[in-house]
């Protein structure tokens, strides 16, 4: 890996995170209605029932720094965040914010890992038989139809598997990660079972949600791929045709398509975070859930951040993989 | 200029062509169909149903379907059917603006990134790749948790501020391999300004890529939408699609069993999204022959 690329990598991650700090900052001033301001006098309000609240109010204003110029208050703003000191919630209120992300951050991760993996392969192989000649005639016919379906959003199919399976028949739970009073840190069989039973029907509507995607892209990487000369060399060679469908055909088609899981994996976030509200799926879409119906701004702005974060690390990570699987673009 | 409408390597008309493969194109034609047909009860269905009926208590609440009310009342007695009439409309005129302006920004963008190159390109290119990589979710709803009350106009716009990425992002990718043409070449040696090749030579044979471009713009705008709906974030007082459903879930229509509050909005908006993206998959292959050929 040549080190311009890695520099140019990494120089994309913190220009995101950065716009996104900026973003934050600069929406939290120029909107009218003050969100600062308004916390303040949410927590002003409560202050009955909050204790010290004064002294909360007073660290609020030395925190950003209120009666200073607006770039120190954003300098600091900066620093905070830099430090993961993201605020104190209201909603679950002696708890700082940074630490009910953390609580949530493994659920919103796990789910989103799996049914991303998952669907990326699944797509993957369907949309290669799509552009393969030999593929079987019903999954000519079953393939289109449930690529139609996936083309239906992420929180709508979870909408729909929700009523399906867990309303109706009640199959499966109507929501939260795990059983209730199955709590403690041990990890036994039966609590991950529990956590893979409560996460199989968010986990599908991720999958079922992305599976067209994945297999559309695949079917046009692959129908190039097939198009190609050496493919006909290895055909005449006598190789096995699952050789040549894996080795040569998919193993080329993919480059394109681990491009395209960088480019939408902000998009595949998104749409995750609602499947969780649709749950109540104990991950960061559902704390951003509760945040936005009790005006929790640091929480809000805390959770949007950490999504930025995740989703550009993921990239990053994406993209100092990628010279591995295609040694040309290090090379560039 | 007109005698370079014969030069060697200029295409035939893409428009044109693409427009002759929609009557063969049984996606396309089924997307289309799907589309236009939640455009027509939009348009039609306030002559027949009284959309004054959506507003709350202009109904006995929590009616199953009936006669009088076929698609029952909700548990603030608005007429569902009123409600869905009134609601379709919003929700296309919202994905409309936002993919429209997206889609123009992204156009513009992508043309002068891909032809004029140089710093230009850097700068739009990175800025690109840094809104592709922020989730779209969490710029929308730091905004719409800022402003509170939206209208569908203004979520429009909010959401199109995040729609020209992508649109910018193909467009350049295809000035780029379009600007190398053998007619663009015969256009400078002729003397055409750098302004006139880029306008009236490379933009009239992107037509068909803006208008892909365009229907999955709609479509991720009514998406975005659809996420801040889910959030509570959508218009308080305007009915649309998603906050139909919103409104429902808030009010446990699920545990109640009012399948007739939540199921309409989820069909209407399930055979959208199946519309539009059957069109953009019949474009791309109108657009693209080597997909053509395989389905």
């Amino acid at each position: 890996m040549t080190w311009a690329y890695f520099l140019q990598r990494l120089a994309l991650f913190f220009v995101v995170v950065l716009t996104a700090m900026t973003a934050n900052f600069i929406l939290a001033h120029a909107v009218p209605g003050d969100p600062i301001g308004a916390v303040i006098s949410q927590m002003t309000t409560r202050g009955g029932a909050v204790e010290n609240s004064a002294e909360i109010i007073a660290s609020y204003r030395e925190r950003f720094g209120l009666d200073e110029p607006i770039w120190v208050q954003y300098l600091v703003y900066v620093w905070n965040t830099l430090r993961f000191d993201l605020g104190t919630s209201i909603i679950y209120f002696p708890q700082s914010v940074t630490a009910a992300i953390v609580n949530a951050l493994p659920w919103t991760i796990g789910l989103l890992l799996a049914a991303t993996v998952i669907a990326f392969t699944l797509g993957s192989i369907l949309g290669a038989l799509l552009a393969w000649a030999a593929t079987p005639r019903l999954a000519r016919v079953l393939a289109p139809l449930l690529i139609v379906f996936s083309s239906i959003p992420y929180y709508l199919l979870a909408l729909i598997l929700l009523y399906v399976f867990a309303v109706w028949p009640n199959w499966f739970p109507l929501g939260g990660g795990m059983a209730s009073g199955t709590t403690g840190d041990p990890m036994s069989i039966a609590k991950v079972l529990d956590i893979a039973y409560h996460g199989t029907l968010p986990g599908l509507s991720i999958v079922l949600a992305g599976l067209g995607f994945w297999a559309l892209g695949m079917r046009g990487a692959m129908v190039n791929v097939l198009g190609e000369d050496y493919l006909t060399l290895a055909e005449a060679e006598g190789l096995s045709p699952r050789r040549i469908f894996f080795a040569y055909g998919m193993r080329n088609a993919l480059l394109p398509q681990v491009t395209n899981l960088a480019l939408s994996l902000g998009t595949i976030a998104s749409g995750s975070v609602l499947v969780e509200v649709a749950f109540n799926y104990p991950g960061i879409g559902f704390l951003l859930y509760d945040a936005l119906r009790a005006s929790d701004y640091f929480m809000i702005q805390g959770v949007c951040f950490v999504l930025v974060l995740t989703v550009a690390t993921a990239v990053l990570v994406l993209d100092l993989i990628y010279p591995l699987i295609d040694p040309r673009i290090a090379r560039k | 200029m007109t005698s370079l409408g014969t030069a060697p390597g200029r295409r035939p008309n893409p428009v044109l062509s693409a427009l002759g493969h929609v009557a063969t194109n049984p996606k396309l034609l089924a997307g289309l169909l799907l589309v236009s047909s939640l455009v027509a009860v939009a348009a039609i269905g306030p002559l027949l149903v009284d959309t004054d009926m959506a507003r709350p208590i202009s109904a006995p609440s929590n009616r199953p379907p009936s006669l009088d009310y076929p698609l029952g009342t909700d548990g603030g007695g608005r007429d569902l059917l009123a409600v869905m009439i009134a609601s379709t409309p919003q929700t296309l005129r919202l994905g409309l603006i936002a993919g429209l302006v997206g889609t123009i920004v992204g156009t513009f963008l992508g043309l002068v990134a891909g032809f004029f190159g140089g710093w230009l390109d850097k700068i739009i290119s990175t800025a690109t790749d840094v809104m592709l990589t922020i989730p779209p979710l969490a710029v929308l709803l730091i905004v719409a948790a800022s402003v509170r009350t939206v209208s569908v106009e203004m979520m429009a716009f909010i959401i199109a501020a995040l729609a020209w990425m992508n649109p910018a992002r193909s467009i350049r990718a295809q000035v780029l391999s379009l600007r190398e043409r053998a007619y663009v070449e015969i256009a400078r040696i002729s003397g055409m300004s750098e302004l006139r090749i880029a306008l009236f030579e490379v933009l009239p044979n992107l037509l068909p890529l803006i208008m892909a471009s365009f229907v999955a713009a709609v479509s991720g705008a009514i998406l975005a939408a659809l996420g801040l709906e889910a959030l509570g974030l959508g218009p308080q007082d305007t009915p649309t699609l998603g906050m139909t459903v919103y409104w429902s879930l808030l009010y446990g229509a699920f545990g109640r069993n009012m399948w007739w509050w939540w199921a309409p909005p989820i069909v209407v908006l399930a055979i959208l999204f199946v519309g539009l993206f059957l069109i953009s998959v019949g474009l791309d292959e109108a657009l693209n022959p080597r997909l053509r050929r395989q389905s």
